[in-house]
């Protein structure tokens, strides 16, 4: 009960100083699927867990967990996917913006505080619930080059070399603290990335309709891409790791049991 | 009937502005700097209606400083020509538009390279590598398109200048009180 008085409100402190309402949408934020980022020397790579799986949902068409936000970026949600496309088309806007009045790609970070401005304002401006999503953000720029944020729905955000958050978002972050390797490539990267993620999920093998993955890095040019893989290039990948299904007999019994 | 002139080097921009602030029939002052340093590698010259020149410099200046300070980053010159550009060009279709014509030289010391960019009260912008407003145009393109080259060095780019200013006392009509000159290098802004 003694927290009850302070729940329906965000702007309200609670007397350990607490705000409630941001807590609850952190808690509701680790119930939802994994999203690992891996920052490598020559690029990033975002994986994310889906949860809604079903043999008659569009492949191709819905993206879950992984949205372009500008040319030299990208982000991995977790929390409710709602609320994220609410966030994403604001990021996408103010990228626009920035690039119609300066005629430059927008900084990473300057998009990522101001997309943690907007929902910091969540958690102070009275009678609304704050954003229950959680961001991991892969980008490029010509300052610092590859950079990997993550925020919060309080409005935190920070750099990291990898993280992850969603479920089990603890599990992956000691088994990332363990194998990530300093200077590693963007290869590497993808393999600690997938087999971080696939100790974290519940299933024993992964598909392409299960997990979503994206990487950004340069190509033979030097221009930097950001590319979100297609089932069929997932499922390539899955199978080059060893994490994919054993065979189609498997699907088989596994669709009709 | 302000002068002002630039034309970049191979790691510079050399700015000349006229020292004369005149109103009607009278000079002002000999003194007058028609300059804002508006990021620490970028220099706007300003010619056109006394008051919306110095008005609308310092108004970019503030807003570029502003970013600075927030992002803790530099705007390239580009992108503070883009940004100006809008500026004018939402300037352009207000009740009363900002008069003014500007020159922007910058140094952008990530790609390394010299910028100098023309523009004008209707919002025009071109990239050059020499350019001047006014009257002054029409006495010094001239010599500019005979003498300047791609790369040429910075007293080469002194000596060029020293041309077009010879050449403005010898045939503009009134005085401009000689000019002051700005490079416009790695090292930011310095006068000389």
């Amino acid at each position: 009960m003694g927290s009850r008085r302070y729940d329906s409100r965000t702007t309200i402190f609670s007397p350990e100083g607490r705000l409630y309402q941001v807590e609850y949408a952190l808690e509701a934020i680790s119930h939802a699927g994994t999203s690992i980022g891996v920052l490598a020397k020559d690029g990033i790579v975002l994986a994310a867990e889906r949860k809604v799986t079903s043999k008659l949902l569009e492949q191709d068409t819905s993206a879950e967990k992984l949205y372009t936000i500008n040319n030299n970026m990208i982000c991995a949600v977790a929390g409710l996917t709602s609320d994220a496309s609410i966030l994403v088309n604001y990021a996408r806007v103010y990228a626009q913006d920035y690039l119609r009045l300066y005629n430059e790609d927008i900084p990473c970070e300057q998009l990522v505080r101001r997309l943690c401005d907007l929902k910091q304002g969540y958690t102070q401006h009275g009678g609304l619930r704050p954003f229950g999503v959680s961001f991991i953000y892969a980008g490029y720029d010509s300052r610092y080059e590859f950079q990997l944020y993550q925020s919060n729905p309080s409005g935190n955000y920070g750099g990291w070399k990898a993280t992850s958050v969603g479920a089990n978002n603890a599990t992956a972050q000691t088994l990332l603290k363990q194998d990530y390797k300093e200077d590693c490539t963007l290869a590497e990267a993808c393999e600690l990335a997938i087999k971080v993620l696939s100790k974290t999920m519940d299933a024993p093998t992964l598909t392409s309709e299960k997990v979503e993955f994206a990487t950004v890095g340069k190509d033979k040019e030097g221009n930097v891409y950001c590319h979100l893989l297609k089932p069929s290039e997932i499922d390539a990948l899955l199978k080059k790791f060893g994490l994919a299904k054993k065979s189609e007999d498997d699907e088989e019994q596994q669709g009709t049991a | 009937m302000d002068v002002i002139i630039g034309l970049t080097t191979k790691d510079a921009v050399i700015v000349a502005t006229s020292m004369a602030a005149v109103r009607g029939v009278s000079i002002l002052k000999s003194d007058d700097d028609k300059t804002r340093v508006v990021a620490p590698h970028t220099l706007v010259a300003y010619t056109g209606e006394p008051g919306d020149t110095v008005q609308f410099a310092e108004y970019v200046q503030a807003n570029i400083q502003l970013h600075g300070m927030r992002n803790e980053t530099e705007l390239s010159p580009p992108a503070i020509t883009s940004f100006v550009r809008s500026e004018l060009a939402k300037s352009l279709r207000s009740r009363k538009p900002y008069q003014v014509n500007i020159l922007i030289a910058g140094y952008d010391t990530a790609t390394e390279k010299p910028y100098l960019y023309w523009v004008d009260y209707l919002a025009s912008s071109a990239q050059l590598p020499y350019a001047a407003h006014g009257y002054a145009a029409y006495y010094t393109l001239s010599l500019l398109d005979r003498w300047h080259k791609k790369d040429i060095s910075l007293d080469e780019g002194m000596k060029i200048m020293e041309m077009c200013v010879t050449e403005l006392r010898t045939r503009l009509p009134i005085d401009f009180k000689g000019v002051q000159i700005k490079i416009i290098d790695r090292d930011g802004v310095r006068t000389v």
